[in-house]
């Protein structure tokens, strides 16, 4: 660790490791749920455990994005953060905010929470993915403000990299599409068109600068290879995610209302959103041939390929897989979304998030580089679990879409949805048996940071 | 990459390219917002279906449920359940929630008074006629 500062990235990390532990158990709850109908009910109904396990997974990503801000550009910028305490009292702020919305989504019932936060004021809540109460989301803004001021400030000051404007303008993004979020008109339509700007504009848009200038700062620090190499590769790929993923949004506006050229708008450029995954791949590899130095954290190099390779088959593949219009006219709101969903985020932005705490972690420990050698082993361990859990999540949810899409959507006799939902019991059976195994795998990874910790560092070979 | 094409060249492609797309989205969404009162059935917002989106949004039903095939997966398809059930099943349905049936899918109640219940309805019918591109495929959503 260069500068002193940098340490406030700890805490945000582990609260997102924290958090994710949360994520993954209301995962399995909901896909027990999925074939034990009653299963906890009424304690924890679905939709109650769904919002649980997207706003944690949300939020723990903000944390990580914030922890890898903290670490990351005070390194680029060489100078000291410009103010830790700030950065320490949003942390406080964020994880207690974060925690009480959690509380209240699980201890009392919705239409109370909305009466509670006084959602009548300015009614922002029962969204996809934008369930939190207004207050709430007044309270990430605010977050989202002082954070910002605190990088900004110190990229002022300091050294200005390509890597920590790319991941500046992708933060600043960040928080400005969430300002949309609290547009919500009566107009169905109108909603849904503008619920995207944050949703989409997020996920295939501004996130993927924050991932591609993470990735862009790893590889510099455990390759060696020169600045203006990955820089330039940097620009390019975050080029072709904009040129693409901006008028790739139109891939959301076939069936709600919008007008049909949007067909051919969004058909055309989503079809080309897996370009820039697709070149982060190989920006990758490629920089880990070229590289200067064997860096002794063999863990976080394997977490920087993984986030390549699996951001590419999740968001890429599995995106194209069901964006041309008339696929998607079958698959759209079916358990393809939720098989591209699944192995999309933990492919670009759960695995970049581990990738930075893997980089990072060891030296906010007091490490030189890298832990031991038996701690990484433990990591990488963890992330083969996770991994391999998370495709067979994927294939598992993308036959049971199949068959769902053929079954309910495509046959000459559609039948019902429950009674489809019944005959592909067994793809959930075994997407539950996966996410067990992923469930292992992740207490494999918290106990990585315990175990060796005592034995001497892993040595550059 | 080979040495003639620089950093500052794909710089420029990355803030060229993204002002020209963004400008393009914004024109597109422009257009579209001109467009929509022909498509979005906007005449047929009442009071009444105003509430019946409260109604909706303040008891989560997209976390079960997806609208025009957005949403979670777990239940049904809603856009076109108006036409589906119609609108005495949908109110009764409601009402008798959850069937309590061992290892089945529960709904929760939701304790809806009738003005609520007739507010949901008729967003369900206004939902229903929104020019969806004939979206879904079939009745069973």
């Amino acid at each position: 660790m260069q500068y002193q500062s940098q340490a406030v990235a700890k805490p945000y990390f582990i609260a997102a490791i924290g958090l994710f532990i949360g994520q993954i158990l209301f995962g399995l709850v909901m896909g027990l749920q999925y074939v034990m109908g009653d299963f906890l009910f009424p304690e924890i109904p679905f939709n109650v455990a769904r919002m649980v396990h997207t706003n944690l997974l949300i939020v723990w990503l903000l944390f990580g994005f914030m922890g890898s801000a903290y670490y990351l550009v005070p390194e680029e910028s060489e100078t000291e953060l410009h103010s830790p305490k700030l950065a320490l009292a949003l942390f406080w702020i964020f994880l207690v905010a974060g925690a009480l919305t959690v509380l209240g989504y699980l201890l009392v019932p919705y239409a109370g929470l909305a009466k509670m936060t006084g959602n009548d004021l300015l009614p922002t809540m029962g969204r996809e993915f934008l369930e939190q109460p207004t207050i709430t989301k007044v309270g990430i803004v605010i977050v989202a403000l002082g954070f910002l001021f605190n990088i900004g400030m110190t990229i002022l000051k300091g050294r200005k990299t390509s890597v920590s404007l790319v991941l500046l303008i992708g933060l600043v993004g960040l928080a400005v599409m969430f300002l949309f979020s609290f547009y919500n008109p009566v107009n169905l339509v109108k909603d849904k068109f503008f619920w995207w700007w944050t949703v989409h504009l997020w996920v295939e848009g501004v996130w993927e600068l924050i991932m591609a200038s993470i990735l862009a700062f790893v590889l510099i620090k455990i390759t060696g290879v020169d600045r203006e190499v990955i820089e330039k590769w940097l620009y390019v790929i975050i080029a072709m995610a904009l040129i693409t993923g901006i008028i790739g949004t139109g891939h959301h506006y076939y069936w709600i209302g919008t007008p049909e050229y949007w067909q051919w708008w969004g058909s055309v450029f989503s079809a080309m959103e897996p370009i820039p995954f697709f070149m982060m791949t190989v920006f990758a590899f490629n920089m880990v041939n070229r590289r200067r130095r064997n860096h002794p954290n063999k863990a976080a190099m394997l977490w920087a390929l993984g986030t390549a390779v699996m951001a590419f088959l999740g968001a890429g593949v599995w995106g194209f897989l069901h964006t041309l219009a008339p696929v998607n006219y079958y698959t759209h709101g079916t358990q393809i979304t939720a098989a591209h969903g699944h192995m999309a985020f933990y492919g670009a932005y759960v695995m970049i998030v581990l990738t930075m705490i893997s980089y990072a972690m060891p030296m906010m420990r007091g490490r030189a580089a890298a832990n031991s050698e038996k701690s990484q082993v433990l990591e990488m361990w963890s992330f083969w679990l996770m991994t391999v859990s998370i495709v067979f999540i994927t294939l598992f949810l993308t036959a049971a879409g199949v068959l769902q899409v053929w079954l309910q959507r495509y046959s000459d006799a559609p039948q019902a949805f429950m009674v489809v939902q019944d005959k592909i019991a067994l793809f959930y059976w075994m997407r539950e048996t996966a996410g067990v195994i992923f469930l292992i795998g992740l207490v494999l990874y918290v106990m990585s940071f315990f175990v060796g910790s005592k034995d001497p560092e892993a040595v550059q070979v | 990459m080979s040495g003639t094409f620089t950093k500052s060249m794909a710089r420029n492609i990355f803030y060229g390219g993204s002002a020209f797309f963004v400008l393009l989205f914004l024109a597109l969404s422009f257009d579209t917002t001109q467009a929509l009162p022909k498509r979005d059935n906007r005449d047929a917002i009442t009071p009444q279906v105003a509430l019946g989106k409260k109604v909706w949004e303040e008891n989560n039903c997209i976390g079960c449920h997806t609208l025009l095939g957005e949403g979670a997966y777990f239940a049904p398809e809603l856009g076109n359940v108006y036409t589906r059930r119609g609108p005495d099943f949908i109110k009764t349905w409601l009402k008798i929630q959850p069937t309590g049936t061992p290892g089945r899918r529960q709904m929760p109640q939701f304790n809806l008074n009738d003005e609520e219940l007739d507010a949901i309805v008729a967003f369900l019918k206004y939902s229903s006629e929104i020019n969806a591109a004939k979206w879904p495929p079939n009745i069973e959503g």
